[in-house]
């Protein structure tokens, strides 16, 4: 589990194409509002976030993956019976955070991105807790056991979804 | 200046970012309806990802079909002759349960009860779900162009599903039962309380509003109470599974819902509910008295008087032909429960609902004047009835007003039908 400090120069920056840019997370949205319905413990996993995670670790870009996660997350929010904004901040942050963290240090191997997807798994659920609960008054429980489970589902979810992303993302 | 902003240039733009979505959310929170920017947003995003859904269950369910329909008809000649077995069953059970309904019918036309039909139905297909675990709600596959309104109650055959959130084009959103943002007005079968059926953030459902002191057993079927002006009253939402004191004055009451929120495949929006009155079999134009001549094997049948001689036949007078000297007559003393010839006084005034010719009433075909009229207080004008099911009929009419026994009971021809 290396988690390797680099400078900006030594990181690898890295690009999806346009179809991808724009496929993948349409694809991650509509899986995530699909598959529950076959598989009801799949409402778990944050798909979306998974994909908002590894897009702005990838491209190592602050503003690039603060968009990408507000453009998803509004995105999801829209399928939501909620009001729209949730999901967007939540994301936006961890879009921000993911690619600020991706300057700084090479997660390229599966131990240091299950930690980074476990972190941010957290960090999303916080912020969308704190918005849901301070600033729309939603009745939303906090349960820490079952935060930490879905932690760690979509960390190991995100090793196997991460290798295959690298497959679609170009060397800029 | 300028090398200040160049330097946090991205830590302002991601301020600016949240910044406008926590503004876009006060928005939505402070206005009842809908924005037009986020009723956009929405439908941009139910645009993109239905299609995709539609295709998918469509290619799900045509394999499913082709092979339950062609290949897999394994055990199908056994089940056909159980369901048989079952129809003739409840055929039966339908017979007796008609005859209860067509009783409460009666009541309910007697109190002059509007009753709630559902008359119009569309089955819709679930295509896709919120894919939150905050947020509970489905889409189906139809839409404003199948008339799909919002508010419209979604139901399946098990129970209420929930309500029409939001409506598209070919789409529609659901809000589940068990979400937090939901509320269904519900009464228990047995105990008749009434209460709000909520979602919990954990997706559970329970019963609000019920208070402390109040008995609820586990295992109470719990209905719809069609307070909330969406769901028509008496449609099951589930059964009492725990039963605990809450934190308020109210019990905390964990309710299981008979429909598998889960699992939902294909629905019904209601897409019409039609309020009218009850209207009671012919039979209740019958005058009461007639009804109990026909049933009296003891009471003659009504004769014409004779207005001329006025020597009418009534049993209260004397056999005709018999002289009856002055001091002589000595009325006969009846009895409660005794049989006697002379229809009690109460019985000319009985309510023609609640007797039906062949009814079996045995207090009645006594003829006693202890025919159930004032026995004991029964709801507004209507009297007590000895089966079974005529006191439920009488228990599911919302409360009205319960005359003591020295009231005066109302005449048949006073009822507003």
């Amino acid at each position: 589990m290396a988690i390797t400090y680099t400078s900006g120069e030594q990181v690898e920056v890295y690009r999806f194409s346009l179809p991808a840019t724009i496929l993948i997370p349409l694809a991650a949205i509509f899986l995530q509002a699909w598959l529950p319905r076959q598989w009801h413990f799949f409402s778990i996993f944050d798909l979306p976030l998974l994909v908002t995670i590894s897009f702005a670790m990838a491209r190592r870009s602050q503003m690039a993956g603060l968009f990408t996660g507000a453009l998803i997350g509004l995105f999801q929010d829209a399928l939501t019976a909620g009001p729209i904004g949730l999901y967007g901040i939540a994301k936006t942050v961890v879009g921000f955070g993911a690619s600020s963290l991706g300057i700084k240090i090479d997660a390229e191997n599966a131990g240091a991105r299950l930690l980074l997807t476990l972190v941010f798994f957290v960090v999303h659920e916080v912020v969308y807790f704190t918005v849901g609960r301070g600033l729309v008054s939603l009745p939303m429980q906090w349960s820490w056991s079952h935060e930490l489970w879905s932690a760690v589902a979509n960390a190991l979810l995100g090793i196997a979804l991460y290798t295959l992303l690298d497959r679609l993302k170009q060397r800029a | 200046m300028e090398s200040v902003l160049g330097r946090y240039r991205n830590l302002i733009v991601l301020v600016g970012v949240l910044f406008l979505q926590v503004l876009g959310l006060a928005m939505q929170v402070r206005r009842d309806t809908e924005t037009d920017s986020s009723r956009l947003i929405r439908v941009w995003a139910v645009t993109a990802v239905a299609p995709l859904e539609k295709a998918l269950v469509w290619v799900q369910t045509s394999s499913g079909n082709l092979w339950h329909n062609y290949f897999y008809l394994r055990g199908v000649r056994a089940e056909n002759r159980e369901l048989r077995q079952q129809i003739e069953r409840m055929r039966i059970e339908q017979v007796r349960m008609s005859q209860d309904a067509d009783q409460a019918r009666r009541l309910q036309a007697l109190l002059g009860f509007k009753e709630q039909f559902i008359s119009q139905t569309r089955a819709a297909q679930v295509i896709g779900a919120s894919g939150s675990e905050q947020s509970r709600a489905i889409y189906i596959d139809k839409g404003e162009d199948a008339g799909i309104k919002t508010d419209m109650a979604v139901i399946t055959a098990e129970g209420v599903v929930g309500k029409i959130l939001r409506v598209y084009g070919s789409t529609s959103q659901v809000l589940l039962i068990s979400d937090q943002s939901s509320g269904v007005g519900a009464i228990l079968e047995k105990s008749r309380l009434q209460g709000i059926l909520r979602g919990t953030p954990s997706g559970e459902v329970g019963l609000e509003k019920v208070m402390g002191d109040e008995q609820v057993p586990v295992g109470e079927m719990v209905l719809t109470s069609g307070g909330d002006r969406i769901f028509p009253k008496g449609l099951t939402l589930g059964r009492v599974m725990t039963v605990t004191p809450g934190n308020d004055l109210f019990l905390n009451i964990r309710v299981k819902p008979t429909a598998n929120l889960s699992k939902l495949e294909e629905v019904l929006v209601v897409t019409k509910i039609d309020e009218k009155q009850a209207t009671p079999d012919q039979t209740v134009s019958m005058r009461a008295a007639d009804i109990l001549a026909e049933r009296l094997p003891s009471v003659p049948p009504p004769k014409v008087p004779d207005s001329a001689n006025g020597t009418g036949s009534t049993p209260a007078q004397a056999p005709a032909g018999s002289e009856i000297k002055p001091g002589q007559f000595k009325p006969k003393t009846m009895l409660p429960g005794q049989v006697g010839t002379r229809p009690a006084p109460a019985a000319q005034k009985l309510p023609t609902t609640g007797l039906t010719a062949g009814h079996s009433d045995s207090s009645a075909r006594a003829g006693s004047t202890t025919v159930p009229v004032t026995r004991k207080p029964a709801p507004a004008t209507v009297r007590e009835e000895p089966s079974a099911s005529g006191s439920s009929a009488t228990k599911a009419s919302p409360e009205p007003s319960k005359p003591s026994e020295a009231q005066p009971q109302q005449s048949p021809q006073d009822n507003p039908q």
